[in-house]
């Protein structure tokens, strides 16, 4: 309970989630909420993807508070010492390009410690990352739980290309960025 | 009272994210620099359960809760976004080290930069609204 739970015990309970959604009359999709809370925000008025009754996603919304709470309970409740036991060689290569914390932490405190906001370059690198991720994810009509899991669990070609978008990219950013940046 | 339904899948969700340590940045690192089969085994795993449950839904034709045939839509045909847009994802995923799910599960870890993160991915959700007819598709 106390550990961090294995692949083969948290990859079937991923898919639980998603039939315990599709039981329940929905879809898993986690991104869709970006879009909800920004036509919540009045993003409608703006133009037209936007312009739909929100309040018909509200379903949705209380599965993203649950995912904050269950980060709440995970990390106070379900752990002593949160740390993954990252590949010993990882978290060498990670000290090199400025990665202390690697190997001690659950989140870089680099980029993750209340520090972070006094930095003009992480705050940046943060907002940056969390743009691609959802600008792609619209884009790409979904994300992990979209295409990665739900898309693929039902054989979608299209998710198999946004599957293979998501690791290209991901690539590309750890081999030939990160380089560039740290 | 359905919507606590949707809370209780949510924490159990986000829960799972965080012990999987599919939340942290090392993680997805990790991953992409090939140096451990765990996110790996994750996605493996999920989808082949998940695979086998919808098949198991067709086949058997199973009713949701609200009583009809649960139906789930096929994905728009096409190329160019799934491969762009996908990418774009999959540079943010590996820079952010954290995808929409798991954004929710580290502002309640009390991670608190991920807020910087979920306010870009808002900016970029919105932007891609603004400029979407000018994308290919």
């Amino acid at each position: 309970m106390y550990e961090p739970w294995p692949w083969y015990v948290s990859g079937p309970l991923i898919a639980l989630t998603m039939a315990a959604l599709l039981f329940a009359g929905k879809n898993f999709g986690m991104s869709s909420n970006l879009r909800t809370v920004c036509a919540a925000l009045g993003a409608g008025k703006t133009c037209g993807f936007f312009s739909f009754d929100w309040r018909s996603q509200r379903w949705n919304l209380y599965v993203m508070a649950g995912a904050v709470l269950g980060g709440f309970i995970a990390m106070n409740l379900l752990y002593q010492n949160p740390v993954p036991d990252i590949d010993p060689d990882v978290v060498a290569k990670l000290n090199t390009i400025g990665f202390k914390s690697a190997g001690s932490t659950y989140q870089p405190s680099e980029l993750f410690g209340n520090s972070a906001f006094t930095s003009l370059k992480t705050v940046m690198l943060l907002i940056t990352g969390g743009f691609l991720v959802c600008f792609g994810a619209r884009y790409a009509g979904g994300c992990t739980s979209g295409h990665a899991i739900s898309g693929l669990s039902n054989l979608q070609l299209p998710s198999l290309i946004a599957v293979l978008g998501f690791f290209a990219g991901g690539l590309i950013m750890i081999h030939v960025v990160f380089p560039l940046l740290f | 009272m359905k919507n606590i339904v949707f809370l209780i899948i949510g924490t159990f969700f986000g829960i799972v994210m965080f012990k999987s340590e599919a939340a942290s940045w090392f993680r997805i690192y990790e991953m992409f620099v090939f140096k451990s089969f765990h996110m790996y085994g994750i996605i493996a795993s999920a989808i082949i359960v998940g695979a086998a449950i919808v098949r198991l839904i067709k086949y058997k034709e199973l009713k949701h809760i609200g009583g009809n045939k649960i139906e789930i839509v096929p994905k728009e045909k096409g190329i160019a976004r799934y491969g762009i847009g996908g990418t774009l994802f999959g540079l943010g995923w590996a820079l952010a080290g954290a995808c929409p799910g798991p954004m929710f599960t580290l502002l309640g870890a009390g991670f608190w930069p991920i807020i910087l993160v979920i306010g870009g991915a808002l900016a970029g959700t919105w932007t891609y609204g603004l400029v979407k007819n000018k994308l290919p598709h």
